[in-house]
């Protein structure tokens, strides 16, 4: 079974610092780092590469530092690596990143084959989730989004099982392969990389392909120029004027913002606890 | 078995970087182990990066290496309570080229330092752990990691491991430090912006200050504390030895804080926002506390062998050459092919032989003198500052009356004779 | 692709439904729909789909739509990518909306995508303030980006129609006008079940009283200062007391005090209760952009300058460990209710639930 699994490089969100006379990201101030979720999707890649064998590619979209990544995933197990880097990429929203993905799968498809795609559930920079699904809808196999198990997949008859986690619960749904999957951090934790994977990684050197090594590429539907959405304004969240800080000893204090609280006596009353 | 190397560098500190950078540029397949999320993220330095030994591994370094502002001056404070005595060097010709010396912020240097060491070819590892060396008919023929399936071999192992090498302890090659072998030291980053920076320090953007601090910052303690100036942010820190933080029941934090709202520092944090706090270890046992350094097929190098000079607060120079020293060792060692104790030795004999073992040796007793002699830091300092008032207080009496009343204060409380011995010692183990 | 973008009028919303139940995220779109429609002077739609659903359109009316769309099929019984993507995007070909909105659900956010990548147009995620530049029908919207530092406005000038995610409860639903109707366009689906790729085999309701933070109207949270488990305890009491859910902060979940669906924050729930009150929480940006929404924000922690005071409403600089049970009392006292259990124990309000 060939697994591909789409992953991102992003800044640690953590860190980042917004500059605060342009308004724009400092991302020099921020590690890059793979974004967490994809992480997991990696991981899971190489668990069912355990169980049912073949081989683990991932394949990331972005700048050639990207490269570092993509080592991280090597680490994780993943067996190859494929970064897409142009400059005619840049500047892409999901619809034209999920194009170039998309194209890149294309290409691999034809050489090796792809039985099933993984990709996070959402990059924590954007944080859209859109990229995944746009992926499948171009390649017009089923997005199965939010999934947090993964089973039964029959390599054979081409089908596999997954849960897929809904506000209530989870669903169990049945699809064929190939499809494409977002997982989320629940699915797995990420094992301790053994000391070969590290070393391997450290090595390893991920293939990189341009505009130009894809196929019938339509340059219209790419980067910027690709990209329905754009950034209109930029600014940072409103800050608040702070709280009213409730002064005196902790009985003062709770006797005061028990009148706070007791101005809503009904909300407190009424069984309204959903846990 | 898996992998093999010529080199395993545990620590991508200055030392281990510079070893794995050298043996790389030599040819040699090096595996640098480093148990950071990244090279300098758990590092901690007050901040001077010295150009030569720096220059001697990269040339030209400065054009490329993230560097915070080249030092042009040089502050010395004296402090008391409500006073200090000070001195200084100011020389603009420290801020061109070929400079003298740099503040960095470690994270971002070593970063780069190892990157430039895998450009080299060698493979850095990062967030994995040496635990402990293999060790085969009493000889070290790789390191194990807390990794699964985590052994690797190689025919020389470098330990870099930082000053508290339990590494090189667990070979034997030294005891746990003792607590007067080693200072502790905490510090802070404080974010300040450049302009505040170069107003209050008087320079401008790319110069920086460096502020070696003795006397009432340790209240009395054997120690200093820094103040260096970032791009955009302070370097703040303080250490004595450990022994002395013991004795006065002292804990570090209490320290650093009473160095930063002392009033002769307060003013220059003003408004400054801690961005890191951190504490380490220095090692200042110097020259007595010096381990062995070489075993078959294992040499131990920089802040690990407690290559420091206390007084002059050098460590990743020293770091750095004898990284370089013992590559070149092991290069040699390759070429002939054996890495037994016999050959490797020719590290420790070129690192007697540099400055790193002249300035070890020529300080040999100071921090020992120093420690079992409180009175320089607890007395003399005040003494200093009292006689600085009593010189320059207008107050009609005669500057003649005045210098006499100074030495018979100076000698007063302890008597001539312990002041003239206390000076003869001082100057024996600093000359 | 590009397009005639004056083809293209009216607000959508799409109404999503479980099991014949609109959810409430659907309904308070309408409201910010019927807000832009008014202002462009259009019709707001409701867009259902589902089987056996068409009794739901009154409510829908009521709610504030112009007009609603319905495709009442048994294959849409479940809601199914393949399926729903089709209807949508036959709908959106057919009748050319210029905006429309969907809750930022599971299921929203994954119909939303495969929409925006069938008829090529943009979306924009998560989004927590709508405007429209009337003149040039443009859709203003806004949303908070890597985790929550920065706000954007996206904009989408050459695609129609302009789409957009939207988190429950970040707005507020319009009273529901008894009576109200409307124009129903029924459409069919062309798809057969034999051609589907996807089966939804069964829907699995969590077992263990799912906790629902999202829905929640009072949430007590505990942070990192909280230390241990014994300090959750005491937390989970005062939630206990207050009949509030009990949320945490990332490094608690981390620190195995409680399970992943109790986190609040970037990677967790994003919630907006009437109440929130934080138990040592710093206030990170990550935990922020999870709960700044909530109606009135207390928050208790030693330290005056945790950024939590700057987000809440009332600040408490206290130790959590002498005002928590304090509070806990009160509200019992107040609300008269003896502690739960009997094997709570009295000795600092230690108990083995939590
Ligand atoms: C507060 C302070 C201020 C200082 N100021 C100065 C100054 O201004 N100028 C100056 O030149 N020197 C200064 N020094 C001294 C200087 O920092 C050290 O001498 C220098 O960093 C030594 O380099 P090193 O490579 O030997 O050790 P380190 O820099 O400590 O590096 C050791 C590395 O090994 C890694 N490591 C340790 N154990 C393992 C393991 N088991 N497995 C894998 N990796 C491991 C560590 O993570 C670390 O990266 C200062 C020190 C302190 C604490
Ligand atoms: C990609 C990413 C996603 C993330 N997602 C989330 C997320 O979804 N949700 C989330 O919460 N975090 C998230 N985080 C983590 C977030 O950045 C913070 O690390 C985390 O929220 C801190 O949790 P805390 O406030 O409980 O702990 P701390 O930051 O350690 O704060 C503890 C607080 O308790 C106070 N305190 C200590 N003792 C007492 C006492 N006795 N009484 C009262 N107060 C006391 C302290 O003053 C301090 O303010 C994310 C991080 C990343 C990088
Ligand atoms: N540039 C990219 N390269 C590869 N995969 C990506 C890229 N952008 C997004 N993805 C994948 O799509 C998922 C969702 O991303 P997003 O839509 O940006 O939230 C990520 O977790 C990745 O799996």
């Amino acid at each position: 079974m060939h697994i591909l699994v789409c992953i991102k490089q992003v800044p640690d969100t953590k860190i980042i610092k917004v500059n605060p006379k342009t308004n724009t990201l400092d991302r020099s101030s921020a590690p890059a780092i793979l974004n967490p979720y994809d992480a997991h999707a990696v991981e899971e890649a190489v668990r069912l590469r355990k169980i049912y064998g073949g081989k683990v590619t991932v394949l990331s979209m972005g700048p050639p530092q990207a490269r570092n990544a993509i080592r991280k995933c090597v680490e994780i197990g993943a067996d190859e690596g494929i970064l897409i880097s142009d400059r005619r990429f840049a500047g892409a929203d999901t619809l034209a990143t999920s194009y170039a993905l998309f194209k890149a799968v294309e290409k691999i498809q034809k050489t090796d084959g792809v039985d099933l795609i993984l990709c996070g559930k959402h990059a924590i920079d954007g944080d859209t989730g859109q990229t995944g699904p746009g992926v499948a809808r171009r390649l017009g196999i089923p997005p199965l989004t939010c999934v947090i198990r993964v089973e039964d997949v029959d390599v054979e008859n081409r089908t596999l099982k997954v849960h897929r986690k809904v506000e209530e619960g989870y669903e169990v749904i049945a699809s064929t392969l190939p499809s494409l999957l977002t997982v989320e951090k629940e699915i797995n934790e990420v094992s301790w990389a053994p000391l070969p994977n590290m070393i391997r990684a450290a090595r390893y050197e991920p293939s990189v392909w341009n505009v130009d090594d894809l196929d019938d590429v339509d340059i219209k539907q790419l980067g910027l120029k690709g990209s329905p959405t754009i950034v209109g304004k930029m600014w940072p969240p409103e800050k608040s004027k702070g709280a009213k800080m409730i002064s005196g000893d902790p009985a003062d204090q709770t006797v005061a913002v028990m009148k706070i609280f007791m101005k809503e006596q009904e909300l407190f009353t009424k069984a309204g606890r959903k846990n | 078995m898996g992998d093999r190397f010529d080199v395993i560098v545990v620590g991508a500190g200055p030392a281990g970087t510079s070893c794995a950078y050298t043996a790389a540029k030599s040819g040699l397949n090096v595996l640098l182990i480093e148990r950071g999320e990244y090279p300098g993220s758990k590092n901690v330095m007050g901040g001077i990066l010295y150009r030569k030994q720096m220059e001697e591994i990269i040339p030209e370094f400065w054009k490329e290496a993230p560097l915070e502002r080249p030092v042009v001056e040089q502050r010395f404070w004296f402090m008391d309570r409500e006073s200090m005595v000070t001195s200084s060097y100011k020389g603009l010709e420290w801020g061109r080229e070929p400079y003298n010396n740099f503040t960095v912020l470690r994270a971002k240097f070593d970063q780069w330092f190892a990157s430039k060491a895998v450009e080299q070819g060698a493979l850095l590892i990062n967030e994995t752990v040496v635990t402990e060396c293999i060790v085969e008919d009493g000889r070290v023929v790789g390191v194990r990691t807390d990794r699964p399936d985590g052994d690797v071999y190689a025919d020389v192992v470098v330990l870099a491991d930082g000053v508290n090498s339990l590494l090189g302890k667990s070979l034997g090659f030294h005891k746990e430090w003792k607590p007067d072998e080693v200072a502790l030291t905490v510090m802070e980053v404080m974010n300040l912006p450049k302009k505040t920076i170069n107003e209050r320090f008087n320079v401008e953007d790319n110069q920086g200050v460096s502020i070696e601090i003795f006397g009432d910052s340790t209240q009395g303690l054997l120690g200093t504390a820094f103040l260096y100036t970032n791009k955009d942010s302070l370097n703040i820190g303080v250490g004595t030895t450990l022994s002395g933080m013991i004795k006065k029941k002292l804990k570090p934090y209490h320290l650093l804080e009473y160095v930063k709202t002392h009033p002769m520092v307060k003013p220059y944090l003003e408004g400054g926002e801690t961005a890191e706090y951190l504490a380490h270890l220095i090692p200042e046992g110097g020259y007595k506390s010096v381990p062995r350094l070489v075993g078959d097929g294992v040499v131990i190098v920089g802040d690990a062998a407690q290559f420091v000079n206390a007084i002059h607060r050098e460590g990743s120079n020293m770091a750095m050459s004898s990284g370089k020293m013992a590559a070149e060792a092991i290069v040699r060692a390759k070429e002939i092919g054996d890495f037994t104790e016999r050959t490797l030795d020719h590290y420790r004999k070129e690192l007697y032989r540099s400055f790193v073992g002249k300035d070890l040796k020529k300080y040999k007793d100071v921090t020992h003198t120093f420690e079992d002699h409180p009175q320089y830091m607890a007395d003399y300092i005040p003494m200093l500052n009292k006689a600085a008032n009593k010189f320059f207080t207008v107050d009609g009496s005669p500057k003649k009356q005045k210098q006499s009343d100074i030495i018979k204060g100076f000698t007063k409380d302890k008597g001539k004779i312990t002041v003239a011995r206390d000076l003869i010692r001082a100057w024996k183990v600093m000359k | 692709m590009r397009v005639n973008i004056d083809d293209y009028r009216g607000v959508w919303v799409f109404m999503e439904q479980k099991e014949g139940q609109l959810l409430d995220v659907g309904l308070e779109l309408l409201a910010a729909g019927q807000d832009l429609a008014r202002k462009l002077e259009v019709d707001v739609c409701g867009v259902l789909l589902g089987d056996g659903v068409k009794p739901l359109t009154n409510q829908i009316f009521e709610a504030g739509a112009d007009k609603v769309y319905v495709i009442d099929d048994p294959i849409l019984k479940f809601y199914r990518t393949e399926t729903y993507m089709k209807a949508v995007g036959d709908l959106v070909r057919k009748y050319k909306p210029e905006i429309f909105l969907y809750g930022a659900t599971s299921n929203g956010k994954d119909l939303a995508s495969a929409v925006a990548t069938d008829v090529l147009c943009g979306l924009t995620a998560d989004t927590t303030l709508m405007d429209v530049n009337v003149e040039k029908r443009l859709f203003e919207a806004s949303r908070p980006a890597f985790g929550g530092n920065i706000m954007a406005t996206i904009l989408c000038k050459k695609h129609r129609p302009q789409m957009a995610t939207v988190r429950p409860k970040v707005i507020k639903r319009l009273p529901p006008e008894p009576g109200r109707t409307g124009e129903v366009v029924e459409e069919v689906i062309t798809l057969k079940e034999e051609d589907l790729k996807t089966k939804v085999l069964e829907i699995v309701k969590s077992s263990k009283k799912a906790v629902n933070l999202e829905e929640a109207d009072i949430i007590v949270a505990a942070g990192k200062g909280v230390k241990d488990a014994k300090g959750f305890a005491m937390v989970a009491e005062l939630a206990e007391a207050m009949n509030a859910t009990l949320g945490a902060s990332r490094d608690v979940v981390e620190a195995g005090l409680c399970g992943h669906e109790r986190q609040v924050g970037q990677t967790g729930a994003t919630v907006t209760p009437k109440v929130y009150v934080a138990v040592g929480i710093s206030g990170a940006i990550q935990h922020l952009v999870g709960m700044q929404n909530a109606e009135l924000i207390v928050a208790i922690n030693s330290d005056r300058e945790a950024p939590i005071f700057q987000a809440a409403h009332y600040g408490i600089e206290a130790d959590a460990f002498t005002v928590v049970p304090m509070l806990t009392e009160a509200f019992r006292k107040e609300l008269s209710r003896e502690p739960a259990g009997e094997e709570t124990e009295e000795t600092e309000g230690v108990t083995s639930r939590g």
